[in-house]
């Protein structure tokens, strides 16, 4: 990540100007023509453009990435910048915004956008009875103020620095307003590619928006077909065979083939997505901090990324905040695998010789099963007995999460360190999947609420990376690993050189950012 | 030809008798999956409260009798329910606007048009195939001819799909680029386009059904070879081909048809291996997402048709083979 400070732009606004007018680095210029081809892993005969319900990456990349916008953008490098927003403001306390919208931009129907559309589009995710994924960011607006078509004044319930941020989310997609009905049912949106034909679950052809605001920046297919293709051995193929210029989620085991292929190339960042094993610390033995940081040294993480991940993965240190986020403490002190003080720990805990459950299905993640096996292997050399317990994938996430004691867990991540722990490690919120809260540590909780408020960025590092390192010495989830986003395409295709993290296939951006060569 | 009416009423009321049947193990066993639509499309955010939501806008917490005989009923008028994924899309949208667009019907009529398309193509290479290859077998028995011919189709039939999909993607489509591995059908094709697109995945189940058919030909054929009546036709001097096409084969024809059609019946419902390999977007396709999903109604509605099209199909297999017999033709 760059030394640059996001936030410090983003305070004022400017960023947005700036980093539109300057576009795209020139890797090699970029040129216009050609139809995209997309063999694209999750899809479901479910997929509607109603983005309240978008999760997988089939409709995360075609409607956030190619067919709607959002207020907000955050660029390949990890810089925010307005999409449908052309600038915007905070007050000192960073509890009232005031954004100023790009004007000239029409969906794709010929309704030009403006205020109300935002209004309409933020109110659909704590509409009556809606099952969002943004209700939290959206019902945290109090009020909603337009002062002209083109401007909004949004007033939150408490201060939140990273506001602007939260409104790039891919759920948070702008409807033409009073035509909401017919723009999800027929993907009507203002982004650079307009819906051709939509078959859910099989494919999507979409075309280039003539006269667009994003043009020469970005958008540079003339059309673009998506198939879904969910079964991982037939989207390789489909590559091999140059029926598609790009797919997603590349299948490890085949990996080495397509590395082989002089007309392939593989593209792989480290983001967010990370995989966890949550101890419920309201609950006997997790609720001793020793035992905790005795399993936390117990697990041999390189074993783990180069086993369940081959080698596709990072480290991680047992707190959530990834390489794509700005705050991320890549200079905490790692938690290594020291069986030695495992056992000491464990001693001290007056523990040793229990068993302790383990739950995991390969519902959690990809692997699952076999990594609570190493982790079970590692522990027995520092004397600790891990019993793994195989549980049923279906209803996982019902019955064995947030449930039973210890158990496999995955995160996606989160593109805000306040939005991650909000989301999982504050005091009651539902998926406080550890239950570590203000009663093991106050100080945490206390910075949480401090930092979201602060517009000061040097300030705002400081207090993540000392959350960070709570949570890894004292926390109740143990984080082994990040996995990689390891996605391919054919040498037909290119890209200006810096690839998003945030999501895979360029943070779902490709189709408006690549080019063919 | 009254006989035959009678014959073939009686059949159609025992089909519809064995639907029925069905009908209520299918009911019985898709509610015996673990899991519901509501946990699966709620994932990590599942909720009790949420789970309880979706249950009851979808009706799953009624009585599993209720609904059954709601379902049955609903079935009998040619109505299979609304998909749990659209009625919970619509759901989300907070309105009925788009209430007709999710209906199980509507949802399975697209898919299942290119499973029979990709049935017919397949069917229409293999059965002459098969029932030529079997006469040939017949004709050239014991001889390296025969051996070949079994051999090949016998260890086609014994490998699995997935692997003959991938050797026929090597050869026709890697090393011989002469055909699309990728068999994405979709509306607005042309038929040449569409038929060149289906061919990859119609000669893989050619090789898997081909072997079954020719060898009961083969069989049913030289069975008959025995009998005094060929052994006649044969003193006439009449030359071995004659005797086999006219004289041998329509009275083997009973037993073919009926391998026909079972193998036709599992063109229809069993080829989700042959549709994950190719992307081909059929019912088996559809049927998988929707149990992965728990769409209960979907599930249901091709499990259904699967059955009515395996009754379908035996009851035209004993049609056939009594019209290709005058003894059963003109009982007594």
């Amino acid at each position: 990540m760059s030394g640059i400070s996001r936030r410090g732009l983003l305070k004022t606004g400017v960023a947005a100007g700036v980093l539109s007018a300057t576009g795209v680095p020139l890797y090699a210029a970029p040129k216009r023509g050609g139809t995209l081809r997309l063999g694209i892993a999750g899809a479901n005969t479910s997929d509607s453009w109603d983005g309240r319900t978008h999760s997988d990456s089939f409709m995360i990349m075609m409607a956030h990435g190619a067919v709607f916008d959002c207020l907000t953008e955050v660029a390949a490098d990890g810089q925010l910048k307005g999409e449908l927003a052309e600038s915007w403001e905070a007050s000192a306390d960073a509890k009232t915004w005031t954004f100023k919208l790009r004007q000239g931009v029409t969906f794709h129907n010929g309704k030009s956008f403006g205020a109300d559309d935002v209004i309409e589009s933020l109110n659909l995710h704590v509409a009556e009875g809606a099952k969002s994924a943004a209700q939290p960011i959206v019902s945290a607006i109090t009020n909603m103020e337009k002062v002209n078509d083109h401007e909004i004044i949004f007033t939150l319930a408490a201060g939140n620095a990273d506001f602007p941020f939260l409104l790039s989310d891919y759920h948070i997609l702008m409807y033409p307003a009073g035509q909401v009905e017919e723009a999800i049912a027929n993907g009507i949106g203002t982004g650079l590619y307009k819906v051709e034909s939509f078959d859910p679950g099989v494919r999507l052809l979409l075309s280039r928006v003539d006269g667009h605001y994003k043009d020469g920046n970005s958008g540079w297919f003339d059309s673009v077909e998506a198939i879904a293709i969910n079964d991982s051995t037939a989207r390789m193929n489909a590559l091999m065979t140059n029926q598609v210029d790009a797919v997603n989620r590349v299948d490890f085991k085949t990996e080495p083939l397509l590395r082989a292929n002089p007309m392939i190339n593989i593209f792989e960042v480290t983001g967010n997505q990370h995989y966890t094993f949550p101890m419920l610390t309201d609950l006997d033995p997790f609720s001793n901090l020793k035992l905790r940081q005795a399993l936390k040294h117990a697990v041999n993480r390189q074993e783990m990324v180069d086993k369940i991940l081959l080698g596709h993965g990072k480290v991680a240190n047992d707190h959530p905040i990834g390489p794509a986020n700005q705050y991320y403490a890549a200079d905490l002190e790692q938690n290594a695998y020291d069986p030695d003080k495992a056992a000491s720990l464990i001693r001290e805990a007056g523990l040793e010789g229990t068993t302790i459950d383990l739950s995991a299905s390969n519902a959690a993640f990809s692997g699952a099963i076999d990594a609570a096996q190493l982790y079970q292997a590692s522990a027995k050399a520092a004397g600790i007995d891990i019993n793994v317990i195989q549980e049923p994938a279906d209803g996982y996430w019902s019955n064995v999460w947030l449930k039973k004691a210890w158990c496999a867990c995955y995160w996606s991540g989160r593109a805000t360190e306040d939005w991650m722990f909000s989301t999982a490690y504050e005091t009651g919120v539902p998926w406080n999947d550890s239950q570590w809260d203000d009663k093991d540590s106050p100080r945490f909780q206390e910075l949480l609420l401090t930092a979201r408020a602060e517009l000061d960025s040097d300030k705002r590092r400081s207090m993540y990376g000392e959350m960070q390192m709570i949570l890894s010495k004292d926390g109740g989830t143990v984080v082994p690993m990040y996995a990689n986003y390891v996605d391919a395409h054919n040498t037909k295709l290119t890209n200006s050189g810096t690839i998003g993290n945030v999501f895979q296939m360029d943070s779902s951006r490709l189709v408006e950012r690549w080019w063919f060569a | 030809m009254g006989t035959v009416t009678r014959i073939i009423l009686q059949r159609l009321a025992l089909g519809l008798l064995t639907l029925l049947v069905v009908s209520v193990v299918i009911f019985t066993a898709v509610n015996l999956l673990p899991g519901d639509f509501a946990q699966s499309i709620l994932g990590q955010g599942a909720t009790p409260e949420a789970v309880a939501a979706i249950r009851q806008d979808l009706g799953l917490d009624q009585h599993p009798v209720t609904r059954y005989f709601q379902w049955l009923g609903g079935a009998v008028q040619g109505d299979l329910g609304t998909s749990f994924a659209s009625a919970n899309f619509a759901a989300f949208a907070g309105s009925d606007a788009n209430a007709n667009m999710g209906t199980v019907a509507s949802t399975i009529a697209p898919r299942f048009e290119n499973t029979m398309f990709l049935a017919g193509v397949t069917a229409a290479i293999a059965v002459p195939l098969a029932v030529f290859l079997g006469v040939l077998a017949a004709l050239y028995r014991e001889t390296v001819f025969d051996r070949a011919a079994n051999i090949f189709t016998l260890s086609s039939i014994s490998s699995p799909e997935f692997f003959l999909a991938y050797i026929l993607i090597l050869l026709l489509a890697v090393l011989n680029p002469i055909l699309p591995s990728l068999s994405n059908i979709f509306d607005g094709m042309s038929f040449s386009e569409r038929l060149e697109r289906t061919l990859l995945p119609a000669l893989t189940l050619t090789l898997v059904v081909t072997a079954h058919m020719m060898r009961m030909t083969r069989a049913a054929i030289i069975n008959l070879l025995a009998s005094p009546y060929i052994e006649m036709a044969r003193l006439k001097g009449i030359n071995p081909l004659r005797v086999i096409v006219k004289h041998a084969l329509p009275n083997a024809l009973a037993p073919i048809i009926n391998v026909i059609a079972l193998n036709l019946a599992y063109l229809i419902t069993g080829v989700v291996v042959v549709e994950t390999v190719f992307v081909y977007p059929g019912i088996g396709q559809l049927f998988v997402d929707s149990v992965k999903l728990r769409d209960i109604p979907v599930v249901q509605a091709c499990c259904l048709l699967f059955a009515s099209a395996y009754i379908l199909l035996n009851l035209t297999a004993d049609i056939m083979s009594i019209l290709s017999n005058p003894r059963l033709r003109h009982p007594k």
